[in-house]
Formats: C-alpha cells, sequence, structure tokens
C-alpha cells in the first residue's frame, strides 16, 4: 500500500474544505440551527414524539445527523466534480495511488466534514437545551457509518455527473427527499400507515433512528435492525464505488 | 530491467473513441537517455498515446511500458518512473504553488526529504518569488512552469512533454528548454510532443511523425532530414508580383506572397539557370534569390501531405 501516497491525498481533502470553512463547516452549521430555532419554537409544544421527551430535544439528533449527512456528500461529490471540470483530477490519476486508496481518501475526508459539521452543531444546541446521552459508542457509529455511507454515494455522483447541474439534481431530487422523509423532523409512529411503510425503505431513516437512540435509548426501531440496514448500505455502495473507479468510469477513457 | 530496456515500449497500441480510430496499432521503442520527438498534426493521435502512457486511458489492444513496468499490470512502479506535463493548462485553485509541489511529492510517498529538490524546481523554474501564492493568481506562462514542476517533482527518469510551450513567450520557452536539456543532460529520457518543429529541430535527437494514428516515420533527426534532400527551397524576389507562371512551375509552388515566390525544386532534375530564364521569359524582373535546404517543417509536410493522399 502506498500509505503516504494516501496519507497526503486525505490531507489535500482535508485541507480543501478547512480553506474554504465558512462555506464547508459554519455556513450548514448555521442552516441547521436556524432550522432548530424555527422548528423547535414552532412546534414545541404541538409535538411529541417520544413520551418525556421534548420536541426540541427530539429535533436535535434529527438535525445534527441531517448535517452530517449532507455535508458528507456535499465533501465527496463537490471535491470530485470540481477537480473533474477543472482537469487537475489528472494528477492524482497519474500517481501510483491505486483505486483503493482514492475511495479510502474520499470517502475519510468527508465522513471528518460531516462528522466535524455535527459537533458544531451539537455544542451549539446545547446552549439551547440539554440533552440526554445514552450511549456515546452507538452515536459515533451511527455518525461515521451514516456519513461514510453519503460520502461513497457523493463519490458515485461524483463520478456520474459531467457538470455541476447535473450535482445538483442528485443532492435536490435524491439526497435531500430522502433526508427530509427519514423522520428528522418526527417520528414515523406520527405518520399514515402507508407512509411509516414507505419510511422502513428509505436506508436515512435508520441512519437518524439509529443515531437518536444514542441520545435517548429510545427508538422509533430496533437499534441493530439499523446498523445492519446502515452497513448492509454501506456494503454495497462501497462495492459499487470500487468497482467504478476500478474501471475509472467517467475519469480514464 | 537492464540497460537495454527501453525507456517506453510501445507495441501494437490500438484505440478506438466510437467510429474514431485514435490509435491504429503503434510500435514504437524510445531508448534510454533519448530526447524524442513525437510530431504529428492535430488529432494525429499524440495525446491519446500520450494519455495511455500516463495512464488516463486504456488502450484496446496491445501494450506499454515504462523502463520495463507495463501501465496496467504494473501501474504503480510505471507511473513511478515517468513524469508528464499535460497539455491542458489545468491547476488546483485552492492551494499555494508550494502546497501544490508538496501534495503532488506526497501522492508517490515522498515527505520533507523532497523540500530541497522542490525548492530547487522553484528556483530553476523562476517560481521561487510566487511559491507561496495561490494558483489561481499566476499568469498562463506561470501556471504552465508549475506543470512541469509537478511533472518533476518525484524525479521521473523518463519525462513527457505534450506541448509544454504553447503559448509560453520567448523568454520562457528558452529558460524552459535549457532546463529541460539540463535534464537530458543529467540522464532523462525526454519526450516531446510540440507543434513547434523548429523546436523538435533543434532538440530531439531521434523523432517518430504520427499520422492518423500510426507511426509514419521513425528516424533520427538527421536521417528525416536527409529524406529532404532531394529537393531544395528556391525563392526568388521580383519587382513585382508575377502574373502568370511558366506551367512547368506551377506544380513546384511552395509558397507565394506578394513579390516573394518560394519553389520547392529536385536538387537533379530542375537547373535553376533554367527556372530562372523561364520566370524572365514571362516577364520577372527579379530582385533577389536565394536557395535552402528544406528544414524538418517542409518533410513534416510532405510526409503527412503523403498521408492525405488517396
Amino acid at each position: 500500500m502506498n500509505l503516504r501516497g494516501f496519507n497526503t491525498l486525505l490531507y489535500k481533502e482535508l485541507l480543501r474544505f478547512y480553506k474554504v470553512g465558512f462555506q464547508t463547516l459554519l455556513a450548514p452549521m448555521l442552516t441547521a440551527l436556524l432550522y432548530l430555532l424555527v422548528f423547535g419554537h414552532v412546534l414545541e409544544d404541538h409535538v411529541q414524539a417520544f413520551p418525556g421527551v421534548r420536541y426540541t430535544a427530539f429535533l436535535i439528533p434529527g438535525l445534527m445527523m441531517m448535517a452530517v449527512l449532507q455535508n458528507a456528500f456535499a465533501n465527496s461529490s463537490s471535491s470530485l466534480i470540481q477537480s473533474k471540470i477543472t482537469g487537475n483530477l489528472i494528477f492524482i490519476l497519474m500517481t501510483p495511488l491505486s483505486h483503493i486508496e482514492f475511495f479510502l481518501a474520499f470517502v475519510l475526508a468527508a465522513v471528518v466534514r460531516g462528522v466535524v459539521v455535527g459537533a458544531g452543531v451539537y455544542l451549539a444546541a446545547l446552549a439551547v437545551i440539554p440533552l440526554p446521552l445514552h450511549s456515546l459508542f452507538v452515536l459515533l457509529a451511527f455518525a461515521v457509518l451514516g456519513s461514510a455511507t453519503l460520502a461513497t454515494l457523493g463519490v458515485i455522483a461524483g463520478l456520474w455527473a459531467d457538470k455541476f447541474d447535473q450535482l445538483a439534481g442528485f443532492q435536490n431530487f435524491i439526497i435531500m427527499p430522502l433526508t427530509f422523509l427519514s423522520g428528522v423532523f418526527y417520528s414515523i409512529h406520527s405518520l399514515p400507515l402507508f407512509w411509516q411503510t414507505l419510511s422502513h425503505f428509505n436506508p436515512f431513516f435508520y441512519m437518524i433512528d439509529g443515531f437518536r437512540y444514542g441520545f435517548f435509548g429510545v427508538s422509533d426501531v430496533s437499534p441493530l435492525r439499523s446498523f445492519t440496514v446502515v452497513l448492509l448500505s454501506f456494503a454495497l455502495l462501497s462495492a459499487l464505488t470500487l468497482e467504478l473507479l476500478r474501471r475509472g468510469y467517467k475519469i480514464r477513457s | 530491467m537492464n540497460d537495454m530496456t527501453p525507456a517506453v515500449s510501445i507495441r501494437g497500441v490500438h484505440k478506438r473513441y466510437g467510429a474514431v480510430h485514435a490509435l491504429n496499432g503503434v510500435d514504437l521503442d524510445i531508448r534510454r537517455g533519448e530526447f524524442f520527438g513525437l510530431l504529428g498534426p492535430n488529432g494525429a493521435g499524440k495525446s491519446t498515446l500520450i494519455n495511455i502512457l500516463a495512464g488516463l486511458a486504456r488502450p484496446d489492444a496491445g501494450s506499454v511500458a515504462v523502463l520495463g513496468h507495463d501501465v496496467a499490470r504494473d501501474y504503480r512502479q510505471a507511473r513511478r518512473v515517468l513524469g508528464v506535463v499535460p497539455q491542458e493548462l489545468v491547476f488546483d485553485p485552492f492551494f499555494s504553488v508550494r502546497e501544490v509541489l508538496r501534495l503532488q511529492a506526497g501522492y508517490f510517498g515522498l515527505g520533507r526529504e523532497n523540500d530541497a529538490w522542490i525548492e530547487e524546481l522553484l528556483q530553476a523554474l523562476m517560481l521561487a518569488d510566487k511559491a507561496d501564492t495561490n494558483m489561481r493568481s499566476l499568469s498562463g506562462g506561470m501556471k504552465r512552469r508549475v506543470l512541469v514542476a509537478q511533472a518533476l517533482v518525484h524525479r521521473p527518469p523518463v519525462v513527457v512533454l505534450d506541448e509544454p510551450t504553447a503559448g509560453v513567450d520567448v523568454e520562457l520557452r528558452q529558460s524552459l528548454w535549457q532546463f529541460i536539456q539540463r535534464l537530458h543532460r543529467e540522464g532523462h529520457t525526454i519526450v516531446l510532443t510540440t507543434h513547434y518543429l523548429e523546436e523538435a529541430e533543434a532538440l530531439c535527437e531521434r523523432i517518430a511523425i504520427l499520422d492518423h494514428g500510426a507511426v509514419i516515420a521513425l528516424d533520427s533527426k538527421q536521417g528525416l532530414l536527409a529524406r529532404g534532400m532531394d529537393s531544395v527551397m528556391f525563392t526568388v524576389h521580383t519587382e513585382a508580383p508575377i502574373a502568370r507562371l511558366p506551367a512547368a512551375l506551377e506544380n513546384k509552388v511552395k509558397q507565394r506572397r506578394g513579390n516573394e515566390l518560394v519553389l520547392q525544386l529536385h536538387r537533379r532534375d530542375d537547373a535553376i539557370a533554367d527556372v530562372v530564364d523561364a520566370l524572365r521569359a514571362h516577364g520577372a524582373v527579379i530582385t533577389d534569390l536565394h536557395t535552402e535546404k528544406p528544414d524538418l517543417e517542409d518533410v513534416f509536410l510532405e510526409l503527412t501531405r503523403k498521408e492525405q493522399r488517396p
């Protein structure tokens, strides 16, 4: 393994988003906090998702995980498409890095960005309302695995898209609806049966439900089931991404 | 790998893009330590061949090796011994020049121990005062120099330069060539593609001409120039533009511009005195005349034109 090469690519990907931290870290934290203030204020006295848990407290893990997932996706996809469109991707493709090292560096950097944004939202939210912590391990497991899954999806989107417009379509028509319809703002038990059933086909639901379990020790489905679904999603998407990278899909002619 | 292993070995390479047969069975060996020119008109397949060498494209058939390392099977080692300066002026807008070079070295497994070489590259390519400047802020010529530095940052023994002086001013071009010649003297194999044929003539020891995806000529520079030795370029200046040329000279016209007429004559078959007499007989008042040996450009045009003839 070209360990130093891998470390360098990881460092480069981290440095890339750090250099534009206002856009990549602070802006998404602010967005999540605005959601918290608006939805928390409006719905606090009208909705109780879990027994004994205030709505604002319920909302925070959902918003955290939404920020984690969206930023992990944004990092790998935007880095890849920018490098493709500006043409500087060739400087990575001409090096002795394998497709596995390439994949791991892009995914890990995206996980770091997602987790940093999520942690920022968490710290800011603590100023609004105290949160219980049932299991840090479960919480981190879902944050890391969920962001890795979205980072992998980001690599696929970045490889597939030929222009920013297509990437925006992927984000707005796939990632955004799946995130919003995954129980960020509500417990799926409050939905009609049809929508409850449909939610069970959305992997994002398991990421958020499992993550929320880490805080409250309560969830819509068993955390083990959620973990299994997220792990399988990650494994399937990783296998697909690695094959695309091995073939040089849209990056090597 | 022994000393006889070619720097670059290309065997039966085919590459198609849809209906276009970009490379049509290319066979080519580039010797170690050679300054080699890869010439050809636009669309001849030069960049496709370089992309295959660099691992940016994959051949449909055939094999390519750099210093004996197959670019597909042994890609890590093949890429370690190869540096490619791409034709396109591409750069990463997030980083400074020094950051770009350190990152590039890092991909090849090199760390701070390579910093001295990076500083040397910055000095040699006149980038030292721009080392901490963001890539976005550099002029086109400076970006081009950074591309050269990026290709050399891991000290590859084989260096491919794809149109390295396109759009570069004369002074910079000269300094760039001095640096490349230094690398060549130090034992690097240099493969050059260029549209400036005078550069190839001045620098390259051996030249391949690629056209329609195939090698149509492969010879030493002297060998190629000798192919034009049967010809002589005859330039005539007249008082006024010649209204009508003698019929026998019509097919020998190489260039006609105002009062200047350039004819490509056969060294043995065309007597210059006869040509002058024929022009005078058609009313030309000759004010100046001279002859020249054909240069690489003439040979190149002659060879590639032959290829276009049915």
